[in-house]
């Protein structure tokens, strides 16, 4: 027996067929759970008294699926992998997690995160480390850590994910999966532990671009409890998935992924590089236009100050609500402002608490023009010069990062400054609230690396099409780690 | 003449309490003495909620920025202030600044002070929601959040007011201006309006129109009741005027007291240079829309006739004295209650009387609203034609008006129960004054020997209809009768 290495629509046929019941596949998922905590540290709760539940038409139904632990989870423990929700059961289900379970979905276990989604490892949320299931000597990127994991590590076809600089699409290059997030606004953030509220994307993580295209459709969907949420009832990204591709234009940026940038670039770069230039390639052999175009290098260096700016700005007044006096564990004082003080000091990592200085710093009244201002004019810029390509351009297509996972060990890898750029150019899909998805497009040495398309606000269907026609020309579809040798 | 002028600025609150919903909040917005009943998610700040716009909530405080002359944003925008405090649970607050523009900014009120009209320039209005609401006991706390997220106007006036009594007319007028508008009931002993009051007082013989002149800006924050801020600025103002005349004014820095209702006296809380840095950013869950010029229109049109408007009208159209009008405008239901009347068919001056001082007596000396009364204005309509139609008089007309509130009859019930109707009928009282004076013939004579027994022969007539016949009638019979014999 087993199953969990399937597509959702595979899976769908032989529950509908009766060959298997979605009791066994929860079963099976749940098993697999525990095999990868033991390997990958990937849950902070595995929810072992699921059950499966009735099969009917929607290809979600008694399928089994992972909930990242920043979602909003009615009586079950939801911690945003921090201390302070370390005991945190909600009284509410997230709106995109309530879509699913309408759609038949089974939630087996609710996956690691850096803490609140501030981070990019997967090293920091309070149970621990996530680890690389093709490598467990690696990281998983973050923030979507262990949905990244357990889906790459096929556990499940699916998992929930969020996305504020490129915390599905990173983690999904890493571990060689595909991860998406949608237009700002198309799923609903209501339930979602908010991070950047103007930045925050929910999302999914999967091992294919039309099961990102099946969950999605499920996840969206206008909330009245979100006033940034839009009506995409119209939209159908699975039926959109034609595969033809003919005569779309797709462009890159030379000042983010020619090697004449990098001279200093390490092997693997090079690789990726390389790598990714062949996969231009097969857009071109898809009947794909391709074109180079130029940024302006000083704009993209403006970037990763812009969103820690922002983001840093928005997540420390967006995280004041954490007190411990109305939920979480509440700390002792001896008045009310030495309680949350307590509580705060104790709750939160080094790195959170350094992220709130900065964001508190960035927002006082004598800083605020030269850096929150600042940050947001630079925002526009940034938006405005993507918006214009988006009037040429079906989708820009970028490499993800400078090569495969990084070590744990961070000293293992050689630190390259100069690559800043290519770290951090899918914060951009957040500044504008761009449909953004992350496919794998090779191997380094082993590891998975991947390639981004991202395309014009609501253009969902078409970039997720570009995706689609560019995976099936490829061999990585459905993917399951395997794990590395060491000699 | 004093040797000084004061400078009064208000900034008033007032909680809107005529929407269903709170502002950004699905809980009810109702008052409830019951605690923590009204509670959602987000107004005690869980994980993962967000804040919605409750639309009415926008047309309300757009309506008052139109009534206060003020200009309205091409687009809406709301603000976060950040501070940590035990009544705010996601600890800022969801409010509007000055830039970008909120609901309303640079109007003027006239409003009328002690007979005479004045006028004050509003800085700003704005729109927010409220916080939870505290008691303090001696070793505990308690924290009401049914009072969380309800919408809270902030209207911040220019320092126009010259006096206390100013500043009180400005802030009736505009409790009057809320009522009338179906905005909030306006109501402070439900903690429905505080105000922060700002006093300085300058030399008198400078010019006050040039901020150079003016004094040090000492702000109380959280007066509560509008005798409290009469109080407060009259405090104030003898304490600064001490101040100046010990010639230590000028040491005085710009600070933050509090008004404290036991003592009466404000203290001391903050130096200004101790402000807090509210760390303001545009509200990233609510994005920016735009006001349709049409929604606008909407709006302005549907500003209902306030105070001094319907006082104009009952002056011109119905010929009432000044007095009485102001009487029947002070509260928004006693002037509803007075114009349905009228509007059913009843004299607007006999209206006004019975208003005035039969219905306004009773619900003083007994302290009732006009809702309290079992009496509608039908049923008043229904008394003045029953005496304009001589049914009754008018003397047994108060009668009934006391039994339908004591018994909660309808008056034509009442009157037919009590056989309470006046015989106006010429030949039934023609009859009767027949029979009287043929059973007295005697008197008669005695009649037209200069006697008087006129008043014998009425109070007969009377007697004999328990009270019924129309007197002025039956003396009139009365004399023809005599006069015929």
């Amino acid at each position: 027996m087993k199953y969990m290495n399937l597509s959702i629509e595979e899976l769908h046929e032989l529950l509908i067929s009766g060959k298997v019941t979605s009791d066994e596949l929860v079963k099976e998922a749940l098993e697999l759970s525990h095999q990868v905590q033991e390997k990958c540290n990937a849950f902070v709760t595995i929810l072992d008294d699921a059950k499966g539940t009735e099969v009917n038409d929607n290809l979600l139904s008694g399928i089994p699926y992972g909930i990242k632990d920043n979602y909003s989870t009615k009586g079950i423990l939801s911690t945003g992998s921090s201390n302070t929700l370390k005991d945190y059961i909600p009284f509410f289900t997230a709106t995109a997690i309530e879509n699913l379970e309408k759609s038949g979905a089974v939630a087996v276990n609710k996956t690691v995160l850096d803490e609140f989604g501030m981070g990019g490892t997967g090293t920091t949320g309070h149970t621990g480390v996530v680890k690389n299931p093709w490598d467990t000597t690696r990281m998983c990127a973050g923030s979507s850590a262990g949905s990244a994991a357990a889906v790459a590590a096929g556990v499940y076809p699916y998992a929930t994910g969020s996305d504020t600089g490129d915390s599905i699409r990173k983690p999904a290059a890493y571990c060689g999966i595909v991860g998406y997030k949608p237009t700002y606004g198309m799923i609903s953030r209501y339930g979602l532990f908010a991070f950047a509220s103007s930045l925050d994307h929910c999302g999914v993580l999967t091992r294919s671009v039309k099961d990102a295209a099946i969950v999605v459709d499920n996840m969206k969907g206008i909330d009245k409890n979100d006033m940034t949420s839009w009506d995409s009832s119209k939209i159908n990204l699975t039926k959109s998935l034609t595969g033809d591709v003919k005569g779309k234009k797709l462009c890159y940026i030379k000042e983010i992924c020619d090697e004449s940038m990098y001279p200093n670039a390490s092997k693997e770069l090079k690789e990726h590089l390389k790598n990714y230039r062949g996969v231009l390639d097969k857009c071109k052999e898809l009947g794909m236009i391709v074109d180079e175009v130029s940024v302006d290098l000083t704009l993209l260096k403006a970037l990763a100050s812009v969103y820690v700016v922002i983001s840093c700005a928005e997540a420390t007044s967006n995280m004041s609500n954490l007190t411990g006096i109305v939920f979480g564990p509440r700390a002792e004082g001896d008045n009310y402002y030495d309680m949350m003080k307590n509580y705060r000091t104790k709750g939160f990592s080094p790195l959170i608490k350094r992220r709130f200085v900065i964001g508190s710093y960035v927002l006082q009244a004598e800083n605020k023009d030269r850096y929150f201002h600042n940050a947001q004019r630079v925002r526009r810029l940034l938006v405005d010069t993507w918006k214009k390509l988006f009037k040429d351009y079906d989708a820009v297509i970028l490499p993800v990062g400078s090569g495969p996972a990084k070590h744990l060990d961070g000293s293992k890898d050689i630190l390259d400054k100069d690559t800043q750029i290519l770290e951090e150019h899918l914060q951009i899909g957040n500044f504008g609230g761009f449909p953004s998805i992350t496919i794998p497009d090779g191997f380094i040495n082993g590891l998975p690396v991947g390639v981004n398309i991202t395309g014009n606000c609501y253009d969902d269907e078409n970039v997720l099409n570009i995706a689609y026609a560019l995976e099936s020309s490829m061999n990585y579809k459905g993917q399951i780690a395997k794990e590395v040798s060491h000699e | 003449m004093s040797k000084y002028i004061t400078m009064i600025g208000l900034e008033m609150h007032c909680e809107i309490s005529e929407t269903k919903s709170k502002v950004f909040s699905s809980a009810e917005n109702s008052y409830k003495s019951t605690p923590n009943v009204n509670v959602r998610p987000i107004d005690m700040g869980f994980p993962g909620t967000l804040p919605v716009v409750n639309k009415e909530a926008v047309r309300m405080a757009l309506m008052t920025s139109m009534m206060l002359g003020c200009s309205q944003p091409e687009y809406m925008y709301f603000e976060r202030k950040n501070y940590y405090y035990p009544d705010m649970p996601k600890n800022f607050q969801i409010t509007q600044e000055t830039k970008p523009i909120p609901v309303g900014i640079y109007g003027k009120l006239e409003y009328e002070c002690n007979g005479e009209m004045k006028s004050v320039r509003i800085n700003n209005i704005h729109l927010e929601e409220d916080a939870a609401s505290q008691d303090h006991y001696s070793t505990y706390s308690t924290i009401d959040y049914n009072r969380a997220c309800v919408p809270l106007l902030e209207l911040v006036t220019e320092p126009d007011f010259r006096s206390a009594d100013e500043a009180v007319a400005f802030l009736e007028t505009m409790r009057s201006i809320y009522q009338y508008a179906g905005i909030s009931e306006a109501d402070s002993k439900k903690g429905q309006i505080r105000c922060d009051v700002n006093v300085s007082i300058m030399d008198a013989d400078k010019d006050p129109s040039d901020p150079k002149n003016w004094g040090t800006k000492v702000e109380m924050k959280n007066v509560n009741s509008f005798s409290g801020v009469r109080d407060a600025i009259n405090y104030e103002i003898k304490r600064q005027t001490e101040l100046k005349e010990d010639g230590t004014y000028d040491e005085m820095e710009q600070q933050t007291r509090r008004w404290d209702e036991e003592t009466m006296s404000t203290i001391y809380m903050r130096a200004k240079v101790d402000a807090i840095d509210y760390r303001y950013f545009v509200e990233p869950n609510i994005p920016k829309y735009k006001l349709s010029k049409e929604w606008l229109e909407e709006i302005r049109k549907s500003i209902p006739r306030l105070a001094m408007e319907r006082k104009q009208e009952y002056i011109d159209k119905y010929g009432l004295s000044n007095y009485d009008a102001t009487i029947l405008v002070k509260e928004k239901a006693v002037s509803d209650f007075y114009e349905e009347t009228i509007k059913l068919g009843s004299d607007p001056k006999i209206a006004s009387n019975w208003v005035t001082s039969v219905i306004l007596g009773h619900m003083n000396k007994n302290d009732l609203k006009i809702s309290d009364l079992y009496i509608t204005p039908t049923m008043l309509n229904d008394l003045i034609k029953m005496v304009n139609d001589g049914k009754i008089s008018s003397k047994q007309s108060k009668e009934i008006f006391y039994k339908v509130l004591s018994d909660k009859k309808e008056p034509k019930v009442l009157v037919e129960e009590l056989g309470m109707k006046q015989i106006g009928d010429d030949n039934t009282i023609r009859e009767l004054v027949c029979k009287v004076l043929d059973e007295h013939l005697d008197l008669i004579e005695e009649h037209r020997k200069g006697r008087n027994v006129f008043d014998y022969f009425v109070g007969q007539v009377m007697k004999a209809t328990r009270g019924q016949a129309n007197p002025s009638l039956t003396a009139q019979i009365i004399r023809e009768e005599i006069e015929k014999r």
